[in-house]
């Protein structure tokens, strides 16, 4: 069996072809303020705010948050109202974490089906759920239901081989998946992904590979569990379930990226799948850099940043928002925010600030941004003329210490 | 169920930023969100989506969950999407949204203005201006009932009076 066909066989009590319509229920169920507003008054209209089981639902305050504006503060407002009274204990209020690093540090594990009101969803892949992104409608009916019906896709095989040299991260081996299969390319397959030497390709970075599945279209991108798995279940819950799969079965199409080949890659205005190695694009002036998000804003993102930084003060304005109040506080201990914030960078935690272009560093007309996020759609991060390359947070950090992109290898 | 309009052409990749972007997404009201649909590409789609059919190419709909994208589509007074593929979680937005979406590969063969017919349990574009047929994915099963009852609110309240 693949791991996908593990996955459903397990909830399913058999497998079921790629094409089948499957109902099933959610393991756990996920909603933000600028979505979780949408989810509750869709639930209003399917006859008022019940949920199937209110300890699978986790919400979390990250989108805009803390309130950029009078509106946004309403929808907080609208939030809480409901969660107290469905006697919500999974919440999370602005700082504590934007959603998808939450259930990934706390909530989700391997073969389970999370279901959670954004596109990102897919980041709790990284430990082997079957994790997917759907809309307001969907996530409100689950809730109240209980179930939902999914289109099982076909699974595919990624191995990762080798070691990540120098500068290269999960964001690289994602970015050169997005050059691969391109935008979308993975539409109505799922990856199972298995890596070589586990431990050489750590939790934080697996979360990055997933998270931007999103972008590859994939309906899930899961990290088939290994001693990585076990030992980071074990770091942040306790324990880690005892999984006895093994791998057999055919695969769609199989790829294997060579992590020694790999250097670090960014993808350029305004397409994901617009990717090209750092070296091409040297020279770019660049007004701000983000470093943070659901893709990069964990521990090794913000050390990273701090191994380039701790060099001198930022020419290009510096945001750096670790993604949960967790990775923020490791990153205060290992001494990496005295050093950004000498860079002269703003750092905040638990927000997805700039990414959405909805507050903490929205861009102007015509400027440029490195970012590590996810997207640099037309007018993503603000203005409709403003450009985002998307990065890891090495390259990032080097382009916010030069005012222009670089290649940060020099920097190690 | 068969849908009737004129042609307004984009290209591929047309992401939910695009469609509605991130600023708008603290309302959900159509009629709002339907004046800034597709405003970076195209500020002036309002005044021309009414009744209209969108022809577009591959990955349409790519990017966020927003079901505010369907949505400012329908708001706009969009009658259809036609695209050559859809992102997974906007299609099924536009079905539990009550817009109609078909996957045919009717760009280059539909032009700006152009009369169109869509047959949606056929998988069928006709293009009424020059006579063409073009086949694509017929809409079966529970995404056609959905639709047909005009989306995820309603169905659901279609499903409970049928158990009553």
């Amino acid at each position: 069996m693949t791991w996908t066909e593990y996955v459903f066989a397990r909830r399913l009590g058999k497998a079921p072809s790629p094409g089948d319509v499957v109902e099933l229920a959610p393991d756990l169920v996920g909603f933000h303020d600028l979505t979780g507003y949408h989810v509750l008054e869709m639930m209003e209209k399917m006859g008022g705010v019940k949920v199937f089981d209110v300890d699978k639902l986790v919400v979390a305050f990250d989108h805009l948050a803390p309130a950029p504006t009078v509106r946004a503060a309403e929808i907080q407002v609208y939030i809480r109202r409901h969660v107290r009274s469905i006697g919500l204990k999974n919440f999370h209020e602005v700082g504590e974490g934007i959603l998808h690093q939450l259930i990934l540090e706390k909530y989700a594990l391997p073969a389970q089906f999370v279901f959670a009101a954004d596109s990102h969803t897919n980041t709790a892949g990284a430990v082997g759920a079957f994790a997917q992104g759907m809309g307001a409608s969907d996530i409100a009916a689950m809730l109240r239901l209980g179930k939902t019906w999914l289109v099982v896709p076909q699974p595919i095989k990624i191995e990762i081989r080798g070691s990540p040299s120098a500068a290269v991260t999960g964001k690289d081996v994602v970015l050169h998946l997005l050059s691969v299969y391109k935008a979308e390319g993975l539409n109505g397959r799922s990856a199972d992904v298995y890596v070589e030497r586990p431990r050489d390709f750590p939790m934080d970075y697996r979360a990055t590979v997933a998270n931007m599945s999103t972008e590859l279209g994939a309906d899930a991108l899961m990290f088939v569990p290994d001693e990585e798995t076990r030992a980071y279940l074990e770091r942040t819950r306790g324990a880690a379930p005892h999984i006895d799969f093994k791998p057999s079965g055919k695969y769609a199409d199989e790829y294997a990226v060579e992590l020694e080949r790999l250097e670090p890659l960014v993808a350029a205005p305004h397409s994901v799948d617009n990717v090209k190695p750092v070296s091409e694009v040297e020279g770019v002036e660049v007004d701000q850099v983000f470093i943070g998000s659901c893709t990069n804003g964990r521990l090794s993102d913000i050390e990273a940043a701090a191994r380039i930084l701790k060099r001198g003060r930022a020419r290009a304005r510096c945001i750096a928002v670790p993604a949960s109040y967790a990775v923020f506080r490791q990153a205060l201990e290992a001494g990496y925010v005295d050093v950004l914030t000498k860079a002269g960078c703003v750092v905040t935690y638990g927000t997805c600030g700039p990414c959405i272009g909805g507050h903490f560093g929205v861009l102007g007309p015509g400027e440029v941004a490195v970012s590590t996020s996810n997207r640099n759609f037309l007018g993503r991060m603000g203005a409709n003329d403003s450009k985002v390359y998307l990065a890891n947070a090495y390259t990032a950090a080097a382009a916010a210490l030069e005012g222009k992109i670089v290649d940060p290898r020099k920097y190690l | 169920m068969e849908i009737r309009g004129r042609a307004l052409v984009y290209g591929d990749k047309i992401d939910t930023d695009i469609i509605i972007p991130a600023r708008y997404l603290v309302y959900t009201d159509p009629a709002i969100l339907g004046q800034h649909a597709m405003e970076p590409l195209d500020p002036d789609f309002p005044k021309k989506a009414k009744g209209a059919i969108i022809i577009a190419g591959r990955a349409f709909g790519m990017g966020s969950s927003r079901e505010q994208a369907a949505t400012a589509l329908k708001g706009a007074g969009v009658a259809a999407v036609v695209a050559e593929s859809f992102a997974r979680i906007f299609f099924r937005n536009a079905i539990n949204t009550g817009l109609p979406v078909l996957q045919a590969p009717a760009r280059g063969k539909v032009r700006e203005g152009d009369e169109v017919l869509i047959r949606l349990e056929a998988g069928e574009v006709v293009n009424l201006t020059t006579g063409e047929v073009i086949k694509g994915k017929p809409l079966t099963g529970l995404a056609l009932e959905i639709l047909k009852a005009g989306g995820l609110v309603e169905y659901l309240k279609y499903i409970a009076k049928q158990q009553a």
